[in-house]
């Protein structure tokens, strides 16, 4: 391997190695730490060839959010659904989130199987003009557990970026797993030389989801990721049968607004919970043709026309 | 070694319950705060250890996201959420200089972590050390689990809300107790049905039942359902102890219920 540096000891599995700083030749090594940390990993080849493969992709999205079960499943399947209905536009929707694919589920591809071609994997289609990929697409049955560690996970992520036959793709959408942890600096590293167009950042009103966001926001920074805005989910509650409105996630902090202003961010909108879009996602179906008149779906379309127009200006 | 054979620090600790979920957002630290607080009314010690290293959540939700861990001879000193130390804590929201701070870790930096919460927090005697876990089924888990298995852990509660999405990685979830040999001690629904406090009429907001059937096909107990209920959220923001501040409130009986039948299943085993 051409990693191994001069002078290193006996059996050194390389710097870029998985196991760098972690065998048991690295014991005592004085470089171990640097090593370990992952800080010694060159750029990685397969960089190079992503940025080949995205060059045929227009735009980048990353859906993100610290906190878990706030949306960004449900809300990465809508921006397709959303940017897919203009037939001129082609959009792929990636589900990094390796140990809960919800993807399937919610596009309504529960069961489908990815095929080999000699380009590589071939996507699931949903319509003519909206792929999809998913570890859950990999997995024989709903009860496979995929237990996993970090690197084992990048591995797929990588094989996702730079494997997958997507074609010509004006929107690729990349919905990722709550936290900011391997599969969140995996995406970014290898998506680095291709260039990503932003993040949107998935929150509910409450203070418990916005301390989890806040350090989310502190990680694209970090990583020097730019932030398309941030997107207020299950924000009030109208009754179906009063129409009184109710907040079961109260904003006690001021909600998204306020930690928008805090930390000057856009705030692309507010969705109220709807139940009817909870049924949509476990039907798998597209809530912009089962409720196209809900005030969250229309609350949708406006997000996805800010994004959107977000995308253009940058191009 | 000789630590892990006299039991070190978990030595004083009758019962390990972790909580579990495939799902984020499901309410794993709701349920874990709640449980903590029930099992403090009927008169037991409790400490709550949060593996949730990018998203802690826990020190917020007993109010305790100022104070600081200190060392003493024996390891870290948990923090105490009240004056009687009848709840103690551990999470990496302690360690963090401010509370906006992303934690940005790998694996392997997360396992080092976790193993030292397991082996270096002097907990004391406690009768039951309730482990909160972040969604999934990756590090955090595998080290958790590797990491406790000396010991023994009672069991696993898995939390899910009703739909479908989420019921999805719960099974998943009991997939990785059965290949790892973690008992289950059961399934939580949470999320089930809204009340509206308008005209109270009950809207299942997420669905309904999932979680019971899940249970049901699995042959796993069911512990309950647990409403939505805005006051739950309430007490959680301002870290304060629904069983005092709103005894009436929904989901008051579902959580003590719950929380009876683990001391039941706990009882035959001490």
């Amino acid at each position: 391997m051409a990693d191994i540096p001069d002078n290193a000891p006996q059996h050194c599995p390389g710097t870029d190695s998985t196991e760098a700083g972690k065998s048991s030749a690295c014991q005592g090594c004085p470089n171990q730490s640097i090593c370990a940390s992952g800080a010694a990993a060159g750029p990685d080849p397969a960089i190079e060839e992503i940025k080949e493969k995205m060059s045929l992709v227009k735009h980048k999205i990353l859906v993100l959010s610290g906190k878990g079960g706030v949306g960004k499943s449900t809300f990465s399947a809508h921006l397709a659904h959303g940017l897919a209905q203009d037939e001129g536009k082609e959009v792929a929707l990636l589900d990094v989130d390796i140990c809960g694919p919800s993807i399937p589920k919610m596009m309504g591809l529960e069961g489908e199987q990815v095929h080999q071609s000699g380009s590589g994997w071939s996507p699931v289609y949903v319509e003519d003009n909206l792929a999809v990929m998913s570890v859950g697409f990999l997995l024989s049955s709903p009860d496979d557990a995929v237990i996993w560690r970090g690197p084992k996970k990048n591995g797929m992520i990588k094989q996702f970026l730079r494997d997958v036959d997507w074609g010509d793709v004006d929107y690729l959408i990349v919905d990722t797993p709550p936290g900011t942890s391997d599969e969140h600096l995996s995406v970014v590293q290898y998506l680095s030389a291709a260039g990503i167009d932003g993040a949107v950042i998935i929150t509910t009103p409450q203070e418990v989801s916005l301390q989890d966001v806040r350090k989310e926001i502190n990680f694209c920074r970090k990583v020097k990721l730019p932030i398309i805005g941030v997107v207020e989910n299950m924000s009030g509650f109208i009754c179906p049968k009063c129409k009184n409105e109710s907040q079961i996630f109260p904003p006690t902090t001021g909600g998204a607004e306020k930690m928008c202003t805090d930390l000057s961010v856009s705030l692309l909108g507010k969705v109220p919970l709807d139940p009817n879009i909870g049924k949509s996602c476990d039907t798998g179906k597209s809530f912009f043709t089962e409720i196209p008149d809900s005030p969250a779906t229309l609350s949708y379309r406006k997000i996805i026309q800010r994004i959107q127009d977000y995308c253009e200006k940058k191009k | 070694m000789e630590q892990t054979q006299d039991g070190g620090n978990l030595s004083g600790v009758h019962h390990i319950i972790l909580v579990l979920s495939g799902k984020g957002g499901v309410g794993k630290s709701t349920i874990s705060t709640e449980i903590a607080l029930a099992l403090r009314h009927a008169g037991k010690k409790v400490g709550i250890l949060d593996v949730d290293l990018c998203g802690p959540s826990i020190p917020r939700m007993l109010n305790a996201q100022s104070k600081d861990v200190h060392q003493c001879d024996s390891g870290w000193v948990p923090v105490y959420v009240d004056q009687e130390k009848s709840i103690s804590l551990m999470s990496i929201g302690f360690l963090l200089e401010k509370p906006d701070d992303a934690v940005v870790w790998r694996g392997p930096k997360k396992n080092a972590l976790i193993k030292q919460f397991v082996s270096d927090v002097a907990w004391g005697d406690l009768d039951f050390l309730i482990i909160d876990t972040p969604p999934g089924t990756s590090d955090e888990h595998i080290s958790t689990v590797d990491a406790l298995r000396p010991f023994n852990p009672m069991g696993a509660l898995l939390v899910t809300t009703p739909q479908a999405v989420s019921v999805g990685d719960v099974r998943r979830e009991l997939t990785f107790c059965k290949k790892t040999g973690l008992r289950v001690i059961g399934i939580v629904e949470n999320m089930s049905g809204y009340v509206c406090p308008h005209c109270t009429e009950c809207t299942n907001i997420f669905s309904k039942g999932g979680g019971e059937e899940l249970a049901r096909l699995s042959g796993v107990p069911f512990l309950g359902c647990v409403p939505l209920d805005p006051l739950l959220s309430q007490s959680l923001e301002q870290g304060k102890d629904l069983m005092q501040e709103f005894p009436n409130s929904a989901a008051y009986p579902a959580i003590s219920s719950i929380t009876r039948q683990i001391l039941d299943m706990a009882s035959p085993q001490s």
